[in-house]
């Protein structure tokens, strides 16, 4: 079949404003939309600039605006745009990122925003390990690390995994899917009016850490959370959730971070930073 | 513009960043990727990390180790595979203690499942072995070390495509590098440097394999006049998506899935009685092409790319949903099935090469009589060698831990005493001409074509199953296009993210990597593991029990005309010391 993808070219270099421009394509209804963007590029105009890897939704570098959504490339099949939309695709960069050339756009933010909620494990002291497999004989068993016992995770490999229930371990998958493709940062609405909103994916991979039952938890990463530009902004508009390639929860999460902000404060007689509550 | 750093790591999939996570604790050290670290194929890896934790069954890593070799059938270094899987147990607990969210027991270990030619004492049964975190154990990996690289402050350089290495003889001085935003080259000059650039399956035409993975290190390292190893050992996954190649895990068939052929019949009981569906992955292709060769495939019309199924419906939803969510997303998403309800269409898929640069079990790059000093290599684009003829399922997300960390280990040591070497004057010379001839307003044909032809004639005539015939047929086809690609020109002329260019490049790794890939495959006349030969069934210890070294004949002065440098094929030995090679059933 033939369709007609209209996508939007920006070169800063060379072009004082983005303009749109037509291709016609010949495509197979179950294709992906990236491949019609590789068909182009390959054998219809070298110049158009996009960035894809994996081609089948886990690495997070195709993310772009189809048909007004914010979506995969990789994820969204010819056939059923078509179906939906009609015969006309057309695609835009990401929102809320400037543009750096067609559909390409500059993460510098997104991934500054990810990088300030300490996006790593912040074992807390004294957890329970295996022994380890070191010796064949060795039969699996829990053994409390001293307190006064190193935490590095060199001294530890010489001991067994941390101890985790599959029901602690079941808290955080949810917020373990995330890609990083920027699609729910794009999609958005708060940051329309507010750019300095640390954004939903960076909330998500906050919660990844938060309720994972080995770390330290909330206290680390609650400057950045409990914040006028953290958690607070955030409207219950489910644009993130909806936007998700990976269909996380992204705005109920955010919720129980929230939540457990809130419960943190309240403990401890103190009042949350969002910019408008008064202590009493 | 020129970058000091005591070491400079090219890739930062797992053993890319593994490597600098270990060597940055107390060197200077840069990441060069022509990624974000956290695109990179690491995070496509699905099942498990095989180790043996014992956590659900007895285990060992000397059974492990004797798996590995008998899966690559008696191609593997034994001692090499030992350290694998010695290793394998220090870097699961390391990664858990990094914070990678493993499955779990209902003991609050680490969940582990079984997975092809994984066993219990040295083949009895199949042995629960794989460490997984759902079907995304890859992404895990991938997020928990990018994640330990942010808290330690590993310095990135995040779009920069590696073009050539410098040396000073047989030493490291640098590599030479393109900034993908600016069109600027930077060199970075270095006492180590590692590459960890992944594989090449996109040579094939039906391939699990990224965009990305084009083979970038190997490409480099090959035109540098350093030999490949083993290049004609190229692993087909047996169930790829019917048509788009997108992996569908062993996982599936470790927790019970079962292949079918067009009469419903479970045909791996003919070709493996013991381990079934959990056979090594090049006899579980070899079976779906041989069913498929008799008709027995879906469609029943003997083509190559004719399929079958993957049945997991009698697992029940709710082990779908837990065990393989992102597979029954895929299936969902691109066929519109659901695996709970409807079998999956599967065939086999390129997916993993066991060749690569050959190298020592710390990373370091020697061809056993060459050492390379401060180069090194470590992934899937390294061939250390343990996965000999056949990779096991999960030894590859193993061999990227293990010596990922080893190389780190290793250039931690080497470059405290190690000297920087002298910049050659033009060291970025050969891409300036390069780049300057491909944008000298010349018309050219579009690289389309090319890729296309390759990628056909590497699938058609060096896939599963070979003959003679077909492999003179895919050298002499990859050479011709070899000399088209000198035609090429580029269309886009800008210097800011000129995405034309990079592909470009790519294209010239490929076509390197495949030329060098057939003529080792026509070369090499026995089947052993994923090599399979019509015209010579059998294996033949006497004569070829030994890797292949093949590697460009004067790659200096072929510069001039690239495509006129030919391929020159010596043998390295294999360490047998361990166990001795014997048939090999399952």
């Amino acid at each position: 079949m033939n369709i007609t993808v209209r996508i939007q070219r920006y070169n800063p270099q060379m072009d004082k404003a983005p303009y749109n421009q037509d291709y016609s394509v010949s495509v197979q209804p179950e294709d992906r939309v990236l491949d019609a963007l590789i068909e182009i590029k390959r054998n219809l105009d070298g110049s158009l600039a996009f960035r894809r890897s994996c081609a089948h939704g886990v690495c997070g570098s195709d993310a772009m605006i189809i048909n007004g959504k914010n979506r995969l490339a990789c994820k969204t099949l010819i056939q059923d745009v078509v179906q939906a939309e009609g015969e006309l695709v057309s695609i835009q960069p990401l929102q809320h990122l400037p543009v750096e050339r067609d559909l390409m756009v500059n993460q510098d933010t997104f991934f500054s925003n990810y990088r300030s909620v300490q996006p790593f494990l912040l074992s807390k002291a004294g957890l329970s390990t295996s022994q380890g497999n070191f010796t064949p004989a060795a039969a699996p068993s829990t053994t409390l690390i001293p307190d006064d016992a190193p935490q590095t995770p060199e001294s530890l490999a010489a001991r067994g995994e941390y101890i985790q229930s599959p029901e602690d371990r079941a808290l955080f998958d949810e917020a373990t899917k995330c890609i990083l493709c920027a699609a729910c940062y794009s999609a958005c609405p708060i940051l329309d009016k507010n750019p300095n909103f640390i954004g939903p994916a960076a909330i998500v991979q906050a919660a990844r850490f938060i309720f994972d039952s080995r770390d330290t938890g909330l206290e680390p990463r609650l400057k950045v959370l409990d914040n006028p530009d953290g958690v607070w902004p955030c409207e219950n508009h489910f644009e993130c959730t909806k936007a998700c390639p990976r269909e996380i929860k992204i705005t109920k999460l955010i919720n129980q971070t929230n939540r457990l902000i809130k419960k943190y404060r309240e403990e401890r007689g103190e009042v949350i930073n969002d910019g408008v509550a008064q202590s009493s | 513009m020129v970058h000091e750093y005591d070491a400079v790591i090219v890739g930062a999939g797992g053993a890319g960043l593994y490597a600098a996570l270990e060597a940055s604790k107390t060197a200077k050290v840069a990441v060069v990727s022509k990624l974000y670290p956290s695109r990179s194929h690491t995070g496509a890896a699905q099942g498990g990390i095989g180790a043996a934790l014992g956590n659900l069954d007895e285990d060992k890593p000397e059974w492990h180790a004797f798996d590995t070799v008998k899966g690559g059938d008696y191609l593997v270094d034994q001692k090499a595979a030992m350290i694998l899987a010695e290793d394998a147990v220090r870097a699961v607990y390391e990664l858990e203690h990094m914070g990678l969210p493993f499955s779990r027991t209902e003991n609050g270990l680490i969940a582990q499942r079984r997975f092809g030619g994984h066993t219990r004492n040295l083949g009895e049964a199949p042995v629960r072995r794989s460490c997984y975190a759902a079907d995304r154990t890859g992404h895990m990996i991938l997020q928990t070390l990018y994640q330990q690289c942010i808290k330690n402050n590993v310095q990135f350089y995040d779009e920069f495509q590696t073009v050539d290495i410098l040396l000073e003889g047989t030493k490291v001085a640098g590599i030479v590098t393109l900034e993908l935003k600016t069109g600027e080259i930077h060199i970075f000059r270095a006492k180590a440097v590692l590459f960890a650039t992944g594989g090449f399956g996109r040579m094939f035409k039906v391939t699990s394999n990224a965009l990305a993975n084009t083979g970038d290190g190997p490409g480099v390292l090959a035109r540098a006049g350093i030999p490949l190893m083993d290049m004609e050992f190229y692993q087909f996954h047996p169930t790829g998506i019917l048509g788009m190649g997108i992996l569908i895990t062993e996982g599936v068939r470790g927790e019970g899935g079962i292949l079918r052929n067009n009469s419903g019949e479970p045909f791996m009981k003919r070709y493996a009685p013991t381990l079934l569906d959990l056979a090594p992955r090049d006899m579980v292709s070899r079976a779906i092409m041989t069913e498929i060769a008799a008709g027995k495939g879906i469609r029943g019309d003997k083509k190559i790319d004719d399929y079958v199924f993957l049945d997991a419906t009698h697992l029940g939803r709710e082990t779908v949903e837990a065990k393989i969510p992102d597979i029954a997303d895929f299936c969902r998403t691109y066929l519109g099935i659901d695996p709970a309800e409807k079998p999956m269409p599967v065939q086999p898929t390129a997916d993993y090469a066991m060749g690569g640069i050959p190298t020592d079990v710390d990373g370091r790059v020697t061809d056993g009589t060459t050492l390379w000093e401060g180069l090194y290599a470590a992934g899937e684009c390294a061939c250390v060698s343990v996965h000999g003829a056949n990779r096991l399922g999960t030894n590859s997300l193993v061999d990227l831990i293990v010596f990922g960390r080893r190389a780190g280990q290793d250039i931690a040591r080497y470059v405290k005493n190690a000297k920087l070497s002298a910049l050659p004057e033009d060291g970025a010379q050969r891409f300036t001409n390069f780049r300057n001839k491909l944008t000298d307003g010349k018309k050219g044909p579009h690289p389309g074509p090319l890729y296309k032809e390759m990628q056909e004639t590497m699938m058609a005539n060096v896939g599963v199953y070979r003959t003679e015939a077909k492999m003179k047929q895919a050298v002499k086809d990859v050479q011709n296009l070899r000399h088209q690609f000198a035609e090429l020109r580029l269309e886009d002329t800008s210097r800011q993210f000129n995405s034309d260019l990079l592909g470009i490049l790519e294209l010239e790794n490929l076509l390197d990597l495949s030329y060098i890939t057939a003529v080792s495959a026509l070369n090499r006349q026995e089947s052993r593991g994923a090599h399979s030969r019509e015209d010579f069934p059998e294996r033949d210890d006497g004569t070829w029990l030994k890797h292949t070294l093949a590697g460009f004949e004067n790659p200096h002065t072929s510069q001039q005309h690239p495509a006129e440098a030919q391929v020159a094929i010596r043998y390295k030995e294999v360490d047998t010391s361990v166990w001795t090679p014997k048939p090999r059933t399952y």
